[in-house]
Order: structure tokens, then sequence, then C-alpha cells
């Protein structure tokens, strides 16, 4: 999958309940949820994002509470994929799960400013900044998670397995 | 090569031979718990993958503790849901009535997880049980959907940081003191899909309570676990709650770490996290003076009965600020209960304080004391994060029980020993 869109610069330590904080966890629909993404970072955060726009976080992307609303709100907004310098455990796992794709790019972040165009390629992981011209590969997707996400998430996963 | 605590755990659990961190491996599970926020979307994944029944009626734990007593109709809604999937399915251990309390705390009062286990909870603080030797750690709720289904899941083998706390603690300084102060030392992502081992004579001397508040907050620098290994006082602790099983447990003198952090303890203060992130770690007497408009006594983290006889004890005889709200929620209704026989709930009231049913409420800004713009919290809980107990313009600073109590006296950030 090839993705095209503004780059939306967040910083470090973006905790979940900047993603969603937990007044909007009173659903699972992935609309609502979506249209308060980002809500506890600055409110109506979300109005500059357009469909298919990249996140790109710092050190620890996704810190704090297990809620799965996070990665639910952050696609729900339109973004298919999040770059961060690394990315905190659980929502690490969550992000595969649902489908959000998530590629870790180090200190490569810094090559990257807010509202720049940026091409991402989700088979091979590399990321094309258009406004500066420069190019970052991703580091690996771990083989066990990529296995998850090629059965097409761990719903499809457990699934074969039930079977 | 010897094992690690989390090794030996995921080694007992799986057929895979456990030879190095990064390994991947399939295990079995003893406990797979969600609450009111995270069980929905857990069923909702558990019916998009065609089950039809929990692996075993006995190994699944509903609690719903967030926003209980429902706040409003959408979280009515929720616990709706979670009620009928659990009649549904015959779960035994399903929590919603008189009988609920705060998830960490109630399961293992419950002798519901105990030490060996390995239990997968959609709530990050489910690392809690690390305080009785289990590898318990949070998930997403498809995870924990899964895990309901196929009792199974997937670990990637963590290397270990090993902690040691020595020496002889001050009074008013407390297991909440000494992880504030290992967080501030290790960063937020300090132990980022590490295990975190705590060991030395602080340990070795504190109670089970004491290491859950530890354990608890393992996440809180990044870490999939925290553990503590599995002695007599676990053992008792685990017979007393009803807990069937366990054994002593104890890492291999040769296990290999990744780094040991030597902690002494003797010459610390109270440890305060000021906004915006656990790591933002002060002594007490830096923040001495910060005027505060709340204070919460409770949570997963120091909601337990032993937290409440400390807040009690520096309450005695003492008046709360009549400016500031002191929210005191007991964890369970077994500590509410203890509260009263105990006189510790006619010290709370006599001071003036707040005290509600237990319930994760403030904690995460979900309801019974959510901040206004401007306003400051001191609370017992485990994270500070902006916005996170209500406006992006309120600030928390998180404490142990005794600073939380002296600071809803004074008004402002007390070091307790100062009253």
């Amino acid at each position: 999958m090839k993705v095209n869109g503004t780059a939306h610069k967040v910083g470090d330590h973006i905790d979940t309940d900047a993603i969603i904080p937990a007044r909007f966890l009173v659903t699972t629909d992935s609309k609502v949820l979506g249209d308060n993404c980002m809500e506890g970072l600055e409110a109506g955060w979300v109005k500059r994002v357009k469909e298919n726009d990249v996140m790109v976080g710092g050190v620890n992307f996704g810190c704090g509470s297990s809620r799965e609303h996070a990665p639910i709100s952050i696609l729900g907004a339109g973004i298919p994929v999040v770059l961060a310098h690394s990315f905190a455990r659980i929502f690490y796992r969550n992000g595969f799960n649902m489908g959000l794709v998530l590629l870790e790019i180090g200190d490569d972040i810094n090559k990257i400013s807010d509202t720049d165009n940026i091409e991402v390629d989700t088979a091979n992981g590399q990321v094309k900044n258009i406004t500066t011209g420069e190019t970052i590969q991703a580091a690996a997707v771990p083989p066990f998670m990529q296995e998850i996400l090629d059965a097409g998430g761990l719903v499809e996963y457990g699934k074969k397995k039930l079977a | 090569m010897g094992q690690t605590l989390a090794e030996k755990i995921l080694q007992k659990h799986t057929d895979q031979k456990i030879t190095e961190p990064g390994q991947i491996v399939q295990c079995t599970v003893d406990m797979v718990l969600a609450n009111d926020i995270t069980a929905p979307l857990a069923i909702k994944s558990f019916k998009a993958m065609g089950a039809k029944k929990v692996f075993d009626q006995d190994k699944v734990s509903l609690v719903c503790d967030h926003f209980t007593p429902n706040k409003d109709i959408d979280s009515a809604e929720q616990v709706k849901v979670v009620r009928e999937f659990a009649e549904e399915m015959g779960v035994t251990h399903y929590y919603e009535c008189g009988d609920v309390g705060v998830e960490h705390a109630l399961l293992p009062e419950k002798g519901i997880v105990g030490p060996g286990d390995i239990v997968v909870g959609a709530d990050s603080h489910t690392c809690t049980y690390g305080g009785l030797g289990a590898f318990a750690t949070g998930m997403g709720s498809t995870d924990v959907g899964a895990a309901m289904a196929l009792g199974e899941t997937w670990f990637k083998v963590p290397p270990t940081i090993k902690v040691n706390f020595t020496g002889t603690p001050q009074e008013h300084v407390s297991a909440k003191d000494f992880v504030l102060n290992q967080i501030g030392q290790l960063g937020v992502s300090g132990a980022l899909y590490k295990a975190l081992e705590y060991s030395g004579e602080v340990v070795d001397n504190m109670s089970i309570e004491g290491r859950m508040t530890i354990a608890n907050m393992a996440i809180e620098a990044g870490a999939k676990v925290g553990l503590f290994s599995v002695d007599q006082k676990t053992l008792d602790y685990a017979a007393a709650a009803g807990f069937s099983g366990g054994e002593a447990m104890t890492p291999d003198a040769d296990a290999v770490y990744e780094r040991v952090l030597n902690i002494d303890v003797t010459d610390m203060a109270p440890q305060v996290a000021c906004p915006h992130l656990p790591d933002n770690v002060k002594s007490v007497d830096e923040t001495a003076g910060v005027k505060i408009h709340q204070a919460v006594i409770g949570s997963c983290t120091n909601g337990r009965i032993e937290d409440m006889r400390v807040a009690a004890a520096v309450l005695k005889g003492r008046k709360v600020d009549p400016k500031i709200r002191c929210i005191i929620l007991p964890a369970t209704p077994t500590i509410w209960k203890a509260c009263m026989s105990e006189g510790l709930m006619e010290i709370f009231m006599d001071a003036g304080c707040i005290v509600g049913p237990p319930t994760c409420g403030p904690c995460l800004g979900g309801h019974m004391g959510i901040l206004a713009g401007g306003e400051r919290c001191i609370a017992t809980t485990n994270r500070n994060f902006k916005g996170r107990m209500g406006s992006l313009g309120a600030e928390v600073f998180l404490s142990n029980p005794a600073v939380a109590a002296a600071s809803a006296i004074t008004g402002v950030i007390t070091n307790p020993s100062k009253l």
C-alpha cells in the first residue's frame, strides 16, 4: 500500500490519554472516536487532518493505557500510518491488531517537519519526504507480527485458529 | 544459562525451549481480564473471530470498575454489553454490583490470580500481579478477545532490568516513593519492552500490598512486567486469599540481566511526580508549598488497606483544608469494610474527607473528581499525563498516601513529617 499525505508532528511520549481521552471511551464506534482523535493533545486537533495523512510521533509513541480505542481513533480520523522514533509496547501490538501501520524510524523523524508532504510504501517500509526529497528506511516489522498482518490482522488470525 | 523470573514463568507455560530475549513464544494463560471500557471491544473481536465460547469459564474475569457506578447512559450501555456477554458465556468472575472493586486490588484479594500465573488483561496496570510473582501484562482488547477464545497468546521474551532496593527507609517513605524514584531514574521509556525484576532487603521486608504498588507502576517506565520473587510471604498471602497452587520461585543465580539498577532508599524523602509525566520526579521538599485544589487517595496503585491506614494516621485529629476536596476511594468492598471496622471511616469523615465507592473514577478522568482548568490535584494514582484527570489546563502530582493526606490538610504540597 502506498500512502501519500501531509505529515502531522506530535512530539515525544504521546500517551493514549492524549490520543483519545477517557471521556470518549463510552463507544466503540470508529467514526466517533476518529472525530475526537488527539483531543487530549489539543482541542479540535483533528480538523487539520485529511484522509491518508501521516502522523509523526517522537519517542515512546502511544504510552500509557491499553485502550485499543487509541489506534481505532487514529484510523477513524483517516490516518493509516504512524511514523515514530519508537512505540510503546501495548500500543504497538494494538496498532498491528487493528491494521494501523506503525513504522519505527528512530532519529530520522528529524528529517520530517510538520506539514511536509510524505509518501509511505508500507510494503517495504520506505518513507519519502516529497517536500525535502529525502528518503528514510523504516526498521523491518518483526517476522511474527508480519505473519499477523499477512493473515489480515489478529481477528482473521484468530478465526483461522478457531476454525 | 540461568533464567530470570520472566523467563521461568514463560517457560512453564510453553513447550518451546526459551533460550534468549527477543524469542517469540506461544504461551497458555491462567487468567484473562477486561474491564467496562476494554471488554466491549474485546467482545466485538471475540465475536468477529467466530468464537462461540470462552476457553475456560473460570479463567476469564470481567470487572466493571472504571465508569461504575455507571456515570451516564453510554457507560451503562457498555456495562450492559459486558454483563450480557458474561451471562451468555457463563463467566464465573463477573463483578459489577456490591462485589465490585478496582480490578487490580480485587483479583489478588479474591485469590483469582496468584504466584507463577500468566495473566493478560485489557488494562495496562495488569502488571500489578507481578507483586505476587505472576507474569502479568496489559494488552489491547483484541489480543485479550483472542486469549479469551484460545486460552493462549504470544509473547516476545523480554530482556530484564534488575532493580535492587537496599537500605532502611525513613518515616513516611514507602513503596510508592521507591517506584517513583525508580521511574525518575529510568525514564518513562527506560524499560520499554523489558521486564523489571525487583530484589534487595527492602522488598524482602515489604508487604505484598507494597510489592503490588511497585509492580503496578512497571508500565510507567514502559515495562512489560514488574516481577517479584515468590517467598513465604507471597505464598501465605495467596493461600489466605484462597488461591490454589503456587510455589516459591527465585531467579537463577546466573540469570542474565541487561542492566542492574541499585537504589539505596536510606536518604530518600517522599517523592512527587510533577506534571505531566510520571518520570518528572522530585523530592517532596522541592515541590512543597505548591497550592492544590484536590487530593485523591485510592486506585489500583494505592487504594489498599495499608494505604488507607497510612492516610488515616496522618488525618487523625486533623481537618482537611475546607477549600480542598479530599476524595478517598477504598479500592474494594473488603477494604471499605475494613476501613469501617478499624475506625478509619470515622477519622476520614471527622477530617472532612469525601469517601466514595470503589471505582477507578477520577484516576483516568472518568468521574467522581474531574478537574477544571487551572486546578491542581495531588493523587496516589499512577499517571499525571496532561488532561488525565479532566481539563487539559489541570495538573496532577503523584505521591504516596501520607503526602496526599498531609497536603489535603494544609492545601499545599506538604511533607507529612513537617505537619
